[in-house]
């Protein structure tokens, strides 16, 4: 029989090296499955490599899909270091494109207080999304891993319902979408590419949230907090209080993530307007150690897989199922081989 | 004669610290062996090479004269070398007996319960131990809970028995049958390492002390060689000794008036019933009594962290019952060994952050909304330097220290905050001997400028030493108040089992 034994002592050098070597195993057990599909690995990867980081046009693509797993990634972490699993960043994500979406539609605002208008509504909706989930641990210590869970599909729902009913585009040909923003209500792009604003609205509240949770006296309270409650108690953090107002704060970057896919990526509201950014967020957040920094590598380093699995389906041909299993299977490597990292596997023979 | 157990010069370094460096130890066989050492020199490091949990760097292990190498705890106890843990291994909602049968490893297919139950029996009956096999461990006394995990031991035929500081979570009467028991073990022919800061422990148990410093073995004595004496000057060294002395002193105000208090009753505690107490200013209150008899729910009830049921206190006349307005009043050491890990510390963070804990918020630590950092680690250095804590390399997190620097972390936190009441739980406990010697030179010092403090412990001789007053407590009350100058150790014992002295 295997056990599994936590690592005693592990050294620092190790911690740091460790989601990169979970990136190499992942890898390395992807290329096995390749081989058997008849794939050559090395020539995929390399494509892979090729296409998100390899051209101009690449890196700005990669840049593009790390932009939500940055501020969705920032708002899961944020709440780990509190124990507060979040797992409800996808749902917070679509209402803040919903509340940026609804300052578009229907506000009047234009330019940069229209913009301005819409992320703080973004913020603001996301916010408040997983501040109910906060409210209702912190009142009544209901569990937030079910509640933000079950608040993503309520969110989904909502939006499917506005893009299929009040809010769709009559001249959209029945689809699941809004109208397009006006002009001066989406985001700037740079270089002709769709790299836009929201990236660098992300790399601003990496630097912000860094500051927040390494410097301040609330992110000492909040790592406090995570470390042990009872000490918490002992030296006089009013818990609830902080469990709420995280929760609001992991929610509004979330919702951030919502506004910069709203009014930079596809300029309008629409159906599946995440890839599932909210749940990749919470391998972010878990591989980058809880650190600012850290979810903004991992978050690039993620963006190249998810590009370059995409460009796979041109490159080698394969279907789209395929490439889905594909990066399916490199999250799951990723995170299994984060635990063995972290864990030691133990032989041991059973009874006689 | 040949060592039953021999360590040779093992080395165990940590990133940063060299833990072990180059350790001897010999362990006859029906001898009780205690470590000596100040905290920090490596005794608990020690323990866990011989247990298996740490793999030493270099170094060699002997048993019987054959060289061993322990891969896990497993293969220390298949050597036949158990060690009770500071922190008990126990399933709380399970019986006793459920407990020892999850310790049982190698268990048969077919498991034949009886047999076993006549086996634990047996041990039971041979060592004197009064456990009922059926009770659920939560319902235990902490010594009882001890019991348990000695038979999960014994079950498993150990021949060298590892306690480290055993008695630091146990009441006197607890320790005295633990000794009991101990002895009765080495008349078996076996033998046990035993660890202490207690010098009234050494001195009746040991038939050899062996005195580590720095992660070396300074001296291996045997009973006969050594008195108290000799083994203070041998574990303090050269190192200077704080000395005080109690001036006298009349006191005339009151600080606290605490009313027929009454509170909530906590497992296995007793609540306070109709408690009423002065403290006047500038005092040092000793709390006499056998742990479990409210002491620790008036250290609570004083430190804001549980609310009273009912009555009131007062400071300087003022009714500070609310426990908010309580807390900018009364700091507080409330740290029994068993809750140091578990209430006084975030055991992730820092040496510094920790350090802080309570004053985090306040002036030189805090700069509008961000930390002050460079006065966080002048404090940090300061606190260090002072109290002589061994924080390993800078950012090692807490939990990594040795029992007694955590400790000694915990008491510089609250003295260094200046409070007008000190309650102090167990100030002394797990600290070696200059260290409580300097804790007791600090709250002297304290008494000065006329802090007032409560000092709730069970070491008699600590109370006599500082108190200027004795209070002994029973069954959540006061049963007397006494002189420490004009008093005995009868006297208080009396005191301690309920009896009322007029
Ligand atoms: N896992 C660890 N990682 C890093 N340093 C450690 C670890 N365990 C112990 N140390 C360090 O090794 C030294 C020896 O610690 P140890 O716990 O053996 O002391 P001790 O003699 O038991 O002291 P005490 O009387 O306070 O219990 C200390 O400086 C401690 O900080
Ligand atoms: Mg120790």
């Amino acid at each position: 029989m295997i056990r599994f034994e936590k690592r005693k002592d592990a050294s620092k050098l190790f911690t740091v090296f460790a989601p990169f070597m979970s990136v190499l195993f992942a890898l390395a057990t992807a290329a096995v499955i390749m081989l058997f599909a008849g794939i050559n690995p090395i020539a995929a990867y390399a494509g892979m490599l090729n296409e998100s980081l390899g051209s101009f046009y690449g890196i700005s693509e990669t840049l593009v899909k790390s932009t939500p797993l940055i501020l969705t990634g920032l708002g899961v972490s944020i709440a780990f270091r509190m124990k507060i699993w979040n797992i409800g960043a996808e749902g917070q994500l679509y209402m803040g494109a919903m509340g940026a979406s609804y300052v578009a539609l229907n506000s009047g605002l234009t330019g940069f207080v229209g913009l301005a208008a819409m992320f703080v509504m973004a913020a603001v909706f996301g916010g408040i999304w997983a501040g109910i989930s906060g409210f209702l641990k912190a009142k009544a210590n209901v569990n937030e891993i079910i509640v933000t869970l079950l608040m993503n599909y309520i969110a989904i729902a909502w939006v499917s319902y506005l893009v299929y009913g009040p809010w769709k585009d009559p001249n959209g040909f029945n689809f699941p979408l809004t109208p397009r923003f006006s002009p001066d209500l989406v985001l700037s792009t740079f270089f002709n590419t769709r790299l836009h604003t929201g990236f660098i609205i992300a790399l601003a509240l990496v630097a912000v949230m860094y500051i927040f949770m390494e410097k301040t006296v609330w992110g000492y309270e909040i790592k406090v907090i995570g470390n042990n409650p009872k000490a918490a108690k002992y030296a006089g953090i009013s818990i609830d209080r902080k469990i709420i107002g995280v929760m609001f704060i992991s929610g509004a970057l979330a919702g951030i993530a919502g506004f910069g896919e709203a009014a930079g990526v596809q300029g309008r509201l629409q159906e599946g307007i995440s890839h599932g950014y909210g749940y990749t967020a919470i391998i972010v957040a878990w591989l980058a150690g809880r650190s600012a920094i850290g979810v903004f590598i991992v978050s690039v380093i993620m963006a190249v897989i998810l590009v370059g699995g995409d460009s796979l389906q041109i490159l080698m041909q394969l279907p789209v199922a395929f490439v889905n299993l594909f990066q399916g299977l490199i999250l799951f490597f990723i995170l299994a081989s984060d635990f063995l990292i972290q864990n030691k596997p133990v032989m041991k023979r059973s009874g006689k | 004669m040949e060592a039953l157990l021999k360590v040779e010069s093992v080395v165990k370094t940590f990133p940063g610290v060299k833990a072990l460096d180059g350790v001897c130890l010999n362990v006859y066989q029906g001898e009780i062996h205690t470590l000596l050492g100040e905290n920090g020199a490596g005794k608990s490091t020690l323990m866990n090479v011989l247990n298996g949990l740490y793999s030493p760097d270099s170094g060699n292990l002997l048993i019987n004269g054959q060289p061993y190498i322990f891969r896990s705890p497993k293969d220390s106890i298949k050597a036949g070398i158990g060690m009770v843990h500071q922190h008990f291994m126990l399933v709380y909602n399970h019986t006793v007996f459920e407990n020892i049968l999850l310790a049982v490893s190698d268990l048969p297919f077919w498991l034949d319960k009886k047999k076993l139950r006549i086996r634990i029996k047996e041990i039971v009956d041979r060592f004197g131990l009064s456990i009922d096999l059926d009770e659920p461990i939560r319902k235990l006394s902490i010594g009882q809970q001890q019991w348990v995990e000695l038979i999960k031991l014994l079950i498993r035929d150990c021949k060298v028995l590892i306690l480290d500081e055993p008695t630091a979570v146990l009441t006197p009467q607890e320790s005295d049958r633990l000794f009991g028991f101990l002895k009765r073990f080495k008349e078996e022919g076996r033998s046990v390492i035993f660890i202490s800061h207690k010098m009234r422990e050494v001195m009746e148990l040991s038939d050899r002390v062996t005195v580590l410093k720095k992660g070396t073995t300074v001296k291996e004595l045997a009973r006969g060689e050594f008195d108290e004496n000799v083994l203070a000057g041998l574990m303090i060294g050269t190192d200077e000794i704080p000395v005080w002395e109690r001036e006298k002193k009349q006191f005339t105000e009151n600080v606290l008036t605490i009313e027929h208090l009454f509170a909530d009753k906590e497992k296995n505690m007793s609540d306070l019933i109709d408690f009423s107490l002065e403290l006047r200013k500038g005092e040092i209150l000793g709390i006499a009594g056998v742990a479990g008899n409210g002491q620790k729910t008036l250290a609570e009830v004083l430190t804001g962290l549980k609310p009273p049921v009912s009555g009131k206190i007062f400071a300087d006349g003022k009714d500070i019952t609310n426990a908010d307005s309580r807390k900018a009043y009364i700091a507080g050491i409330a740290h029994v060994p068993e809750d140091r890990k578990s209430m006084g510390i975030a055991p992730e963070m820092t040496v510094d952050e920790n350090l802080i804990l309570k004053s985090y918020k306040e002036k030189p630590f805090r700069k509008f909304i961000f930390q002050n950092f460079k006065a966080i680690k002048e404090n940090a250095e300061k606190q260090i330097a002072d109290f002589a804590i061994k924080a390993g390399p800078k950012g090692t997190p807490i939990r990594l220290l040795s029992g007694g620097n955590i400790q000694k972390v915990i008491i510089a936190r609250e003295l260094s905050m200046r409070p007008s009441v000190l309650v102090a739980l167990y100030p002394t406990r797990g600290l070696d001997m200059g260290s409580a010697e300097y804790v007791h030179k600090v709250i002297m010092d304290a008494r000065k400028d006329n802090m007032s403090t409560i000092v709730i412990s069970e070491d008699l001789d600590e109370l006599l030493k500082l108190s200027d007053r004795i209070a002994v407590m029973f069954r959540g009350r006061i049963t007397g108040i006494v002189d420490p100058e004009h008093t005995s150790r009868e006297e208080i014992g009396l005191l301690m089992s309920g009896e009322t002295v007029q």
